[in-house]
This record gives structure tokens, C-alpha cells and sequence, in this order.
């Protein structure tokens, strides 16, 4: 009961899921569109809260044992509180039952998401170029022709994307754009093909019941 | 002071907590890191909850209820698919079941959600990869006579470039194929695929960098013109 129930729920979810696309049935389509469109939206949204819930959990056991750097915990969930406090009550542009705006300064969700969310995170992404750079100045050395090739194509895409590459060599950026499109596409593909193939097959390993590790532990 | 100055400050003072990272791990940085999961996931609360619970789920039962108490109970309430029914209560107590993982002895029952939405998912993802991506990636790789033609707006050179791709794509699921050993035209295959790979992974790498340099450029032009105004 505890595995066959949902083992049952999942084959037949499947079935729904994979049969959408070859049955034109009205009646068959409006079934999909409420599964997908309502059902399944309002159980995602629940999966959220789950996630949130052990996020809130983990960060309040590190402040109850006073674990290293306890103090950011408390910036994590006041911040989490205040945001959704804001966004729940205030509404996302300030339509909401709480003021949103004092004077010309606005607080809503979509003014945190611009004015702190956008820079945070792309500050956040923008470390990787300095750490990438160093990881390839310590790692890259032409030893053999493949890593040869490697560096070459790296150098050649980077440069080919920049006025010093044009500077350098006018036809660089042609070189890079050949990279992008010939070289590049082929392995992309390959890979691709292959990732997709392996994906589909471990898909219908669970759709028959064979890949059964998504159950967890315990019986 | 303006509404927009106190944002760019705000702005300026984050990208700082975050950027001082590349000295070491340090009380600013963690600010800012911890800032951003919080602020994120309040974000995503707000976002599902007017953009799903509210008008999926919470205003259509609550139209329902309200249905019922003016003109009685009817079997359109009951509809599924009608625009306001009390069957969406459903969908809300599987979705409840998630928090059966924190009660001793029912922490079995959060397989249910989790069949019900993995399935439908899983069953629609089988036909939409092979439509997404199998079968067009096969027809970018075929070469065909529109490929040398002038008629279709190609020429020769892009025809044997599209022949270097499908020498390509070949090489690289043969170096990928473990089920055979790399022997014969298998070695010569994996050989060429190596090349390919290679040069793909480089230019990948190259392309990234370049991406994540771009952000870095928008920070750093954030802080001297939009903040210190230093450049125009």
C-alpha cells in the first residue's frame, strides 16, 4: 500500500501525460488542460511551501544551536518574512490591502525584485567570470593537441567577441562565429542526442515502474 | 533625497557585500548571500500565491461557496472542470499531503503528490523530448541537396560545413557509445569525436566567461555611473 499506491497513481498519471498528445478528444483535452492547468499547478505550488518549511527549519535549528555564522540565519528568514509579508498583503505592484509606498518610495515585491534581487544576483553570477579566469589561468595548459585545441577554441571565442579581437585580426570574429556554429553545433548536438536519449529511457524506466529510487528509503 | 537615489544606494551597497567576496568569506558577503535566498523565496511565495493558490484554487471555491449559499447546492458545483466548483478542495488537500513528511508515521503519504505530479510530467516529457529535441536536432544534421543550393540560398562551402556537422554529431555519440569498444571505426569515430568535443568544450567555456564578464561589466558600470557617476 505504502509503494503500490503511489507506484498506481504515478503509471496512471503517466498514462495521462503521454496519451495527451495522441488523443485530439475534446473531452480528452480538457481532462489535460485541468490536470495541467489546475490540479498539478495548485500541488507545485504546495511543493514550494514543503521546500520553504525545511528552509525555514534548517535556518532555525542554526540559530536555536547557535551554530558558526548564526547570525546571517536571522538575515535570511527576517528577510523571507518581510518579503512575503509584503508580497501577500501589499499585492506585487502595491495593490494589496497594505501601503506598499510611503511618500515617492515604493516597496512592492516588483520594486525588492528590481532594486535588490536583480543586483544581488547578478553580482552573485558576475564572480564566477573572476573565478573562471583564475581556474583556467592554474588549470589550462596546452600538454597534448585535444587540450591544445581546448585553450585555442576558448581564446578564439573570447577574443572573437571583443573590439580588441577585431583590433587584433579582422576576420577573428568570422573565426569565432565558424567556432559557434560548425565545431561547437556538432558536439552540442551530440551531446544532446545522446543526454535526451538516456533521459527518455530512464523516464520510461520510471513510467514502468523499474526506476522505483524516486520512493525513497523505507517500505 | 529621491526614491531612485536610496534604491541606488541599496543597489550599490549589495553589489559591494557580494563583490567583496573576491578578498575572502566575510560577514558582508554572507549579508548579501543570505539576503538574496530570503528575499527570493518571499518573492516565490508571493508570486505562487496570487498567481496560482488565489486564482486557481482559493477564489473559484470560495465563488463556489458563495454559488451555494445564494441558490442551493447543484451538481455544477461539483463539475471539475466548471470555472468555480468545490472539487479544487481536492487538489489542495493532495497538495497538503507534502506536510505528512513531518508527522511520525505518515511521512510515507508525501509519495502520493509527489506520483501524481512526477507521472503526468514524466508521461508528457517522453513525446515532447522526441518532438523538442530528437527529431529536430536529426533534421539539423541531415544533409541534404538544399544544402549545396543556390536555389535555397546556401552555397557549396555551407554545404560542406554542414557535412563537417554530421561528421561531427556522428564522431560524438560514437566517442559517448559505451556499450561497444572503441575498435576499428569505432576508434576512428570516438577519434574524430574527441576533436569535436573539444573544441565544443572550449568554445562553451569561452562563451561563458564572456557571458558571466558581461554581467561583471553591467555591475562595475552600475556602481561608477549610476551611483559615483564618475563616467556618463
Amino acid at each position: 500500500m505504502k509503494s503500490k499506491l503511489p507506484l498506481a497513481l504515478l503509471i496512471l498519471m503517466g498514462i495521462f501525460g503521454i496519451t495527451s498528445r495522441f488523443i485530439p478528444h475534446p473531452g480528452a483535452e480538457a481532462l489535460n488542460a485541468y490536470l495541467r492547468d489546475t490540479l498539478l499547478r495548485i500541488i507545485s505550488a504546495f511543493a514550494l511551501i514543503l521546500g520553504l518549511g525545511n528552509l525555514i527549519l534548517r535556518h532555525w535549528s542554526k540559530i536555536k544551536k547557535k551554530e558558526e555564522n548564526y547570525g546571517s540565519s536571522y538575515v535570511l528568514l527576517i528577510s523571507l518574512t518581510v518579503t512575503a509579508i509584503i508580497g501577500l498583503f501589499g499585492g506585487t505592484s502595491g495593490e494589496g490591502i497594505l501601503p506598499t509606498r510611503i511618500g515617492e518610495f515604493s516597496f512592492d515585491v516588483n520594486t525588492l525584485y528590481d532594486k535588490v534581487m536583480i543586483p544581488l544576483g547578478a553580482t552573485m553570477f558576475s564572480l564566477l567570470a573572476f573565478y573562471m579566469a583564475s581556474a583556467a589561468y592554474r588549470s589550462f595548459r596546452a600538454k597534448n593537441t585535444l587540450a591544445f585545441l581546448l585553450l585555442a577554441s576558448a581564446f578564439i571565442v573570447m577574443l572573437g567577441q571583443v573590439p580588441l579581437g577585431q583590433a587584433l585580426w579582422s576576420e577573428l570574429p568570422s573565426v569565432s562565429h565558424w567556432i559557434m556554429t560548425v565545431p561547437n553545433t556538432a558536439a552540442k548536438r551530440g551531446i544532446d542526442l545522446g543526454i535526451t536519449l538516456g533521459v527518455t529511457a530512464t523516464l520510461l524506466k520510471i513510467l514502468a515502474g523499474i526506476e522505483r529510487s524516486w520512493l525513497g528509503g523505507g517500505s | 533625497m529621491s526614491a531612485e537615489v536610496v534604491w541606488v544606494w541599496v543597489g550599490a551597497f549589495l553589489t559591494l557585500c557580494i563583490l567583496s567576496f573576491l578578498y575572502r568569506d566575510n560577514p558582508f558577503y554572507r549579508f548579501g548571500e543570505h539576503l538574496f535566498v530570503g528575499v527570493s523565496n518571499g518573492y516565490f511565495v508571493a508570486f505562487m500565491f496570487h498567481r496560482v493558490i488565489r486564482p486557481v484554487m482559493l477564489e473559484p471555491f470560495w465563488g463556489a461557496v458563495q454559488t451555494a449559499g445564494e441558490s442551493g447546492l447543484s451538481w455544477e458545483l461539483f463539475n471539475p472542470i466548471a470555472p468555480q466548483n468545490f472539487l479544487l478542495i481536492i487538489p489542495g488537500l493532495v497538495g497538503c499531503l507534502y506536510f505528512t513528511r513531518f508527522i511520525p508515521g505518515t511521512q510515507w503519504m508525501v509519495r502520493i503528490p509527489i506520483g501524481i505530479f512526477m507521472g503526468y510530467y514524466t508521461g508528457l516529457s517522453v513525446p515532447a523530448y522526441f518532438e523538442g529535441t530528437v527529431f529536430p536536432q536529426m533534421r539539423g544534421t541531415l544533409v541534404t541537396q538544399s544544402d549545396f543550393s543556390a536555389a535555397a540560398g546556401s552555397s557549396s562551402i555551407d554545404g560542406i560545413w554542414a557535412l563537417v556537422v554530421l561528421l561531427g554529431v556522428l564522431g560524438t555519440l560514437s566517442y559517448f557509445f559505451f556499450s561497444r569498444e572503441h575498435k576499428g571505426i569505432w576508434k576512428v569515430g570516438a577519434k574524430t569525436g574527441i576533436v569535436f568535443v573539444m573544441v565544443g568544450f572550449g568554445a562553451s567555456f569561452g562563451f561563458t566567461v564572456m557571458a558571466r564578464v558581461s554581467l561583471a561589466i553591467g555591475r562595475f558600470l552600475f556602481l561608477l555611473r549610476d551611483w559615483l557617476g564618475v563616467i556618463s
